[in-house]
């Protein structure tokens, strides 16, 4: 049997940062095979529960990611998005979901060699953990 | 501070003045604890007969219902309420009241630095009636009661933050203290002498003190049921009533998500799930609705115990609330209920910070 590769959701604002793994796909920039992406207008929309949703489905990494502060296509929807984030912190913490699990971060449309980065890192981070325990009691 | 001396007992003392805002028709209706003298039996009651005042008890030391909740949408009926508000069910409404679920404008909020409340086993097991004479002995000497609702124990926000009227006790005798130009107004004309005093803090400081003590020995004693195989333990046992978000007051949501179709499940979902897993717990997501509820709602949660009262399997599951709250409000110098003014922290923001996400 292969090796075990990590499967991570990746949530991307509409603007910014589906638009850098875009340019990062017509760059012929490499990057591991590993995210499956849902777009999103904007990642003011994305509720913790999504988060946590997709841990329990079998994700193994949740990956957030919007324009930088300050250039939101919506004005400030990004802002309230780093609050959420926040507070979902702790809570994870909490649950006991390893803090590299769940990343955030902010790619602009033009940084597609950075979207490439991003994802290089959280799949050696999540495969450096290994697979999610799905929110069920280690057994 | 201006302050009115009560004569006799607090509950008296305040049943008259109800009963004097009602007569006056200064309020159409009063919201307050009732007792019926014969039975015993309590709840919490809309009182708009005068007469109806003899069975009021506004100090009962039991919540049936969280008050800041029930008092959410008659706030808004264009009525004027005086309500009789324990701490958190005051800072309760206070954050109901920042979502738009009801309004300060007609209301005479009445409070008391608290005791707390037993939890409601007590009033179904008819132990009350021993229970309150020696509750209000121990707490007039800010000592704490046996056998009440363990958030109570160990809550340290027993002293109004923002109530129109607040009631203090102690050894010494009670004092109504005015806080605002509405209790002032409200209370013209009612009989009482008039002296300047505030409460008594080294009456406060010594409750302050046990309670914190309790809260220590609390959160210590959840410690274990963080990670996932201490919340799988603890909520293993969760019959998924959603019992605590109905009587929680801060969630207020008429379409909850998890009663919503996202989470109403088909055989597909089963089935895939159990291709993956080999194995599901029934019903699903337990877990899932108390993380959600948690991410949702913890840094507004005041620990009134409503949702541990009511578990049918006895779940602490406002202790976890608090504990986690304080950590999640803490985040943003938050304290719930405090002000009403002061703006839920998902609703704001400031350009320059959190540097550290992202």
């Amino acid at each position: 049997m292969s090796e075990w590769q990590p499967r991570i959701l990746a949530i991307l604002c509409n603007w910014c940062s589906y638009a850098g793994a875009d340019l990062a796909g017509v760059s012929r920039i490499q990057y591991p095979p590993s995210i499956r992406v849902i777009r999103v207008p904007c990642s003011g929309r994305v509720d913790q529960l999504f988060i946590l949703k997709s841990l329990q489905s079998g994700f193994d990494g949740v990956l957030v990611s919007g324009c930088h502060p300050g250039d939101c296509h919506y004005i400030s929807g990004n802002y309230v998005a780093r609050r959420k984030f926040a507070l979902l912190k702790p809570l994870l913490e909490f649950i006991g979901i390893e803090p590299d699990r769940v990343q955030f971060s902010w790619i602009s449309a033009g940084e597609g060699e950075r979207f490439a980065e991003v994802i290089t890192k959280i799949t050696e981070d999540v495969r450096k953990l290994g697979p999610s325990k799905r929110l069920v009691k280690k057994t | 501070m201006n302050s009115i001396v009560m004569k006799q007992d607090a509950s008296t003392a305040i049943r008259e003045l109800l009963a004097y805002l009602l007569s006056s028709s200064r309020v159409d209706a009063v919201l307050t604890m009732r007792q019926v003298p014969e039975t015993g039996s309590c709840d919490l009651g809309l009182i708009t007969d005068p007469s109806g005042m003899v069975e009021a008890e506004p100090f009962l030391p039991v919540m049936t219902a969280n008050a800041g909740q029930a008092l959410s949408s008659i706030s808004m009926s264009g009525k004027r309420i005086a309500a009789v508000l324990k701490p958190c069910e005051l800072r309760g409404f206070t954050e109901r009241v920042k979502r738009e679920q009801g309004s300060f404008d007609n209301l005479l909020t009445i409070s008391s630095i608290c005791g707390g409340v037993f939890p409601l086993e007590k009033v179904i097991s008819g132990d009350l009636e021993k229970l309150v004479p020696r509750y209000i002995e121990k707490t007039a000497r800010a000592e704490a009661p046996r056998g009440l609702r363990e958030t109570c124990k160990a809550c340290e926000e027993f002293v109004p933050m923002n109530a129109d009227i607040s009631v203090s006790v102690t050894e010494h005798g009670s004092l109504m203290h005015l806080h605002s130009d509405r209790a002032e107004e409200y209370t013209e004309g009612f009989e009482g002498e008039r002296i300047e005093a505030r409460a008594d803090q080294s009456h406060i400081d010594r409750m302050m003190k046990s309670r914190s003590a309790a809260k220590g020995k609390l959160f210590q004693s959840l410690e274990k049921s963080s990670g996932l195989d201490g919340l799988v333990d603890l909520f293993g046992k969760c019959v998924g009533c959603h019992g605590c978000s109905r009587v929680c007051p801060i969630c207020y949501c008429q379409h909850c998500d998890f009663e919503s179709i996202n989470f109403d499940y088909n055989q597909p979902y089963f089935q895939e799930s159990l291709e993956a897993r080999g194995a599901l717990r029934l019903p699903p997501d337990t877990i899932l609705f108390q993380l959600g509820r948690l991410t949702h709602m913890s840094f507004s949660c005041v620990g009134c115990g409503m949702c541990s009262d009511v578990c049918p399997v006895s779940i602490p599951v406002a202790g976890i609330f608090k504990k986690t709250g304080e950590r999640t409000a803490g985040l943003f110098d938050y304290v719930p209920g405090r002000d009403s003014e002061e703006p839920i922290p998902v609703m704001v923001f400031k350009e320059e910070e959190l540097g550290d996400i992202g």
